[in-house]
């Protein structure tokens, strides 16, 4: 037995306070459509950029979140007697201590206790927490904690959750949907229909169905959920946290805390990848209860173990499809049923049911379709947004069932979709129609059109004739094979992903931007409450503003409550609504400025009040050219300083009978070409190259656009062949909350992953620019499944591909 | 317990250690250093790469007492280390100034170019291959890119791939990664001549 952890020790290197300044940065050059580098890239490559794992006050405790160890069951009793009385504790927390009338969260539906009160509805469900003055301190106690659980019969699928006498996993539901869904263990349900699938069956010459099963995905970022939380004299709380939406945690946190929104003030500290799996609350509530009973800072920092319980997944989904064709491959109807597993709690599993229904059919023309779409309440991990956010699922069995349609027609599969696919003007099942550039084809014939790498690169040529490097093999430097039984294939895949928030959410982001003099040179700054994750927001937001107004040195400020909500970094959305917001702000920035100086000027040149005038180069300019003052001259000690918001056009719900309606705002489109390498004899698959061709409408920062083609395309990769959360479906529980079990790629599982953009202006958008940063992750996982079927002629109707399904073992 | 360790060149003398904290741990929360990451703690990430008497290891799995009298160096010592590989042995590896003011002139935007001649050529290089999304796969990389580089100086993609194949990243795909590296290379060579 070792000893017990002992306070930590100040030692003189240690640095006070919290690091709130080390997350952002300024830079000094590159508009728009130029590679400009990260303003935070040079924090990033040093270790000084202060990630929230990193936040750190003299005087902290460490917070500890005790989590259920069964799915389903009814807590009896919870003795914290021995865990109080640890030394080095300094609080237990159960929901018995929760301060408020409000005991629950949720993004849409707040079902999700802060605690669990009464019931546990999932394994690893926050139960109990523990404030210590040691993280090892805080383990311990936590492991005294005694809970009695008297366990309940448990919901795993479709089958369990409605069949006759069922349990319910949340009893009196009373959320809006409760209304529609054809049983309470149903959270949502979204059919789209249009025109008469049926009839439009009979004029098919070929019709092929398919079942199509999803595995569960984890987000897997890198940093874990983590943060700190300081008690404030007014008796409130200052929480720095890494989040993907300040405002939606804040609306969600205060609440429960039962204090007043402006009493809890957040800033985003650095964030280490998100994903989608940053929406929901994880250790935020827990944080501030704990600092606000023991009136300390309190830090919480999760492990890679209990990141896999703190935070939502991709929900699995099981998918039936039916797509019907004439000789000449002319689609003549579709009819699909997705069935999503939301978990446990609701998340964003409505939205992400509205998304799988409204995208079921993908990018191709179909006048008849019949689409259901649900999503489950039940005991298995809760689900909710991850990168694709139900389109994922979707275009996973519609390019199977391309595939497969080809097949049966005797097509190449990219014709077969070039036959079929969408274009501007085409009418979606939803009955909107698609009015900006969707080229399909196009994408398709680009990947196509790549050369192949070149076979058998594992050999290389030497001096005695030929070597192989095992480490180019599947099953690289295991050594399983020098190529004999490994077979090569191709597939092709391409996806439809909305981009912003849809179905009537008001959609709008906050810009604050602030114009001055500073030594004698103009600066402008930018605050939004963006969270930037990784993606590069705060890049392209300092472009934009020297695009805006000619000048080239921008700070950005850190996200912070002080400022209007940017909403959520997801869903592809933030340089488009929070980009728009900031390019909507400077220009309102640029009136003023140019206000001013016809003050100051106009009386001492006629172009002041007759020509059109731009800032460029710290000046004021006419069109033409003629310069007519420097911003310094113009501004001299006044700041302009104008905080607005901006919304993009309005979108609508979709019916809940026909689910027609106008519910996107824009799409994005992304083809994938996938050649793997097959040992058919071990059933392991190497990816050699994953090449991609996207349309973004308009490359803000191509450097960055290419940073997110390919990590989305290696998401999918992920998805393909290896990720999947293993749920025991007898129990409930994880199987393989670990990086040692949940596998994600490293850099010897990804291919090359060459980037072809187009930039076809979406003239909606500000600049014509088109999100991008979800579509690559829907094609290539089909394009990797295809191209496995493709070399091993395997049917492989369920993702991940395992060796098992290879070899048939 | 109290442990002597040499970190980025300096002697540091920790007391109160328990047992069972690992050098992460000390770093990161006793000496202020957070620089190496924390991503899974369990040897699977290189999240937490540093060198310890000049090899790379994940520092989540070292036990702090393990680290008694030796030396190790982190991401917030990388710069310093380069620029003494460089004094220690000219002609090797990279001449830091050099490869700093190259890359400068390189750079596709010079927001950093202030900074430049602080950043070892590796972490220079990173930056400017777009290598760096959300960064907490980067502290890792960049000592076992660096070590890769002092050991192997012109390293074919698949000796890149394999040095790397500890450390995961989430954001990036490794593309822009490996362009890094090789663009690291290059700019050494380069320098070397
Ligand atoms: S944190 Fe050490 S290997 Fe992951
Ligand atoms: S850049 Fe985010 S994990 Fe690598």
């Amino acid at each position: 037995m070792t000893t017990a952890p002992r306070p930590r020790a100040a030692t003189a290197s240690v640095p006070a306070g919290v690091p709130t300044t080390l997350t952002q940065g300024s830079g000094t050059s590159g508009g728009i459509g130029e590679s400009t580098l990260r303003p935070d890239g040079v924090l990033k490559v040093t270790g000084e950029f202060a990630y929230s794992s990193d936040m750190w006050h003299e005087d902290m405790l460490w917070g500890h979140t005790l989590r259920s160890t069964v799915a389903h069951a009814e807590i009896r009793s919870i003795d914290i007697g021995e865990a109080l009385a640890t030394p080095g504790v300094h609080a237990v927390l159960t929901y018995e201590d929760l301060p408020a009338a409000t005991k629950n969260y949720g993004l849409e539906i707040q079902d999700t206790p802060a605690l669990a009160h009464g019931k546990v509805r999932h394994h690893g469900e926050p139960v109990a927490l523990v404030a210590a003055d040691h993280p090892e301190t805080a383990r311990r106690a936590a492991a005294k904690i005694r809970i009695d659980y008297a366990e309940l019969p448990l919901v795993t699928d479709e089958a369990s959750a409605t069949a006759p006498g069922a349990v319910l996993v949340h009893e009196g539901r009373t959320d809006h949907h409760i209304a529609h869904v054809p049983h309470p263990n149903i959270v949502h349900r979204q059919p789209v229909v249009r025109g008469d699938a049926d009839a439009a069956a009979r004029r098919a010459d070929v019709v092929v169905t398919g079942d199509y099963v999803f595995g569960m995905q984890d987000q897997a970022f890198l940093g874990p959920e983590s943060g700190l939380a300081v008690p404030s004299e007014d008796g409130g709380v200052e929480l720095y946290v890494a989040t993907q939406w300040l405002h939606s945690d804040l609306r969600q946190i205060a609440p429960v805390l039962g204090l007043p929104e402006d009493k809890v003030r957040m800033t985003l500290s650095g964030v280490g990848g998100a994903f989608g799996g940053r929406e929901d609350l994880s250790m935020q509530i827990h944080a501030c209860l704990l600092a606000l009973r023991t009136g300390k800072p309190v830090k919480m920092v999760y492990n890679r173990f209990e990141s896999f319980f703190g935070h939502v997944h991709r929900h699995p989904a099981r998918l039936h499809y039916e797509h019907g064709a004439t000789k000449d491959g002319k689609l003549t109807h579709m009819k699909c049923r997705i069935v999503l597993d939301g978990g446990a709690y609701a998340s964003a599993s409505p939205a992400v049911v509205g998304n799988a229904a409204s995208l079921a059919v993908g990018p191709y023309a179909v006048d008849d379709v019949a689409i259901e779409a649900i999503a489950l309440y039940s005991n298995n991990p809760p689900c909710g947004a991850m990168r694709g956010f139900g389109a994922v699922q979707a275009c996973f069995a519609y390019e199977a069932q391309m595939d497969k349609l080809a097949a049966a027609l005797d097509m190449h599969p990219v014709e077969l979709r070039r036959l079929n696919a969408m274009e501007q003007g085409t009418l979606l099942p939803t009955g909107q129609r698609v009015d900006s550039p969707a080229p399909v084809a196009e994408l398709l014939r680009r990947v196509k059109a790549r050369p192949l790498p070149p076979e058998r690169q594992w050999l290389s040529a030497d001096a005695e004739g030929s070597s192989v490097d095992v480490r180019a093999l599947p099953g690289g430097l295991s050594n399983t094979t020098h190529g004999e039984g490994v077979v090569r294939g191709v597939g092709y895949a391409v996806g439809l992903k909305n981009v912003g928030f849809s179905e009537g959410f008001d959609d709008y982001s906050t810009a604050r931007v602030r114009m001055e003099v500073v030594g004698g040179e103009p600066v402008a700054t930018v605050h939004t409450a963006m969270a930037e994750v990784g993606q590069g927001g705060v890049t392209v937001h300092a472009q934009i503003a020297r695009t805006e107004l000619g000048v080239s040195q921008v700070t950005i400020q850190p996200a912070d409550t002080r400022v209007g909500s940017a909403g959520s970094t997801s869903a592809s959305r933030q340089t488009y609504v929070t980009g728009g917001a900031v390019k909507h702000s400077c220009e309102a920035v640029r009136e003023r400025v140019l206000e001013i100086g016809r003050r100051r000027f106009g009386t001492c040149h006629p172009a002041w009040a007759t020509a059109e005038l731009l800032l460029e180069g710290g000046k004021v300019v006419t069109d033409g050219g003629e310069v007519l003052a420097s911003l310094a001259e113009v501004l001299q000690d006044e700041a302009v300083d104008i905080e607005l918001e901006w919304r993009h056009r309005p979108t609508e719900p979709f019916d809940l009978r026909t689910g027609q309606g106008n519910g996107h705002v824009q799409y994005s489109f992304a083809a994938h070409r996938a050649v793997v390498e097959v040992d058919t004899e071990l059933g392991l698959v190497k990816v050699v190259e994953l090449a991609c061709a996207q349309d973004v409408g308009k490359a803000l920062n191509p450097l960055s656009v290419e940073g997110q083609i390919q990590g989305g395309t290696t998401q999918g990769l992920g998805i393909a062949v290896m990720e999947e959360i293993i749920v025991d479906p007898k129990t409930a529980k994880v199987r393989n909350p670990s990086f040692t079990d949940y596998l994600i790629p490293t850099i010897l599982d990804t291919p090359a992953i060459p980037v072809d953009v187009l930039e076809l202006a979406d003239d909606h958008a500000p600049y014509g620019l088109r999100g991008i940063g979800e579509a690559p992750t829907l094609s290539s996982t089909p394009a990797v499944l295809a191209a496995i079927r493709n070399a091993t002629g395997l049917e492989l109707d369920r993702t991940p591909v395992r060796p098992e399904h290879i070899t048939g073992a | 317990m109290r442990v002597n360790v040499t970190v980025n060149g300096r002697e540091q003398q920790v007391d109160d250690v328990w047992e069972g904290e690992s050098l992460l741990y000390v770093l990161r929360e006793r000496m202020g250093l957070p620089g190496s990451k924390n991503a899974c703690e369990q040897g699977e990430c290189g999240s937490c790469t540093v060198r310890l008497d000049g090899v790379p290891v994940c520092s989540c799995l070292v036990a702090a007492g393990q680290a008694e009298g030796r030396e190790v160096v982190t991401v917030e010592g990388l710069a310093d280390y380069a620029r003494h590989r460089e004094s220690a042995h000219p002609g090797a590896g990279c001449a830091t100034r050099s490869c700093a003011a190259g890359a400068t002139a390189g750079a596709p935007g010079d927001g950093q170019s202030a900074e430049a001649g602080e950043l070892s050529p590796v972490q220079q290089a990173f930056v400017d291959a777009g290598a760096v999304q959300c960064g907490f796969c980067t502290p890792g990389l960049l000592v076992a890119a660096d070590e890769l580089l002092e050991s192997h100086p012109s390293p074919s993609d698949q000796d890149i791939r394999e040095a790397l194949s500890g450390n995961l990243c989430r954001c990036t795909g490794y593309e822009k990664i490996l362009d890094a590296v090789r663009l690291a290379a290059a700019r050494q060579e380069e320098a070397a001549r």
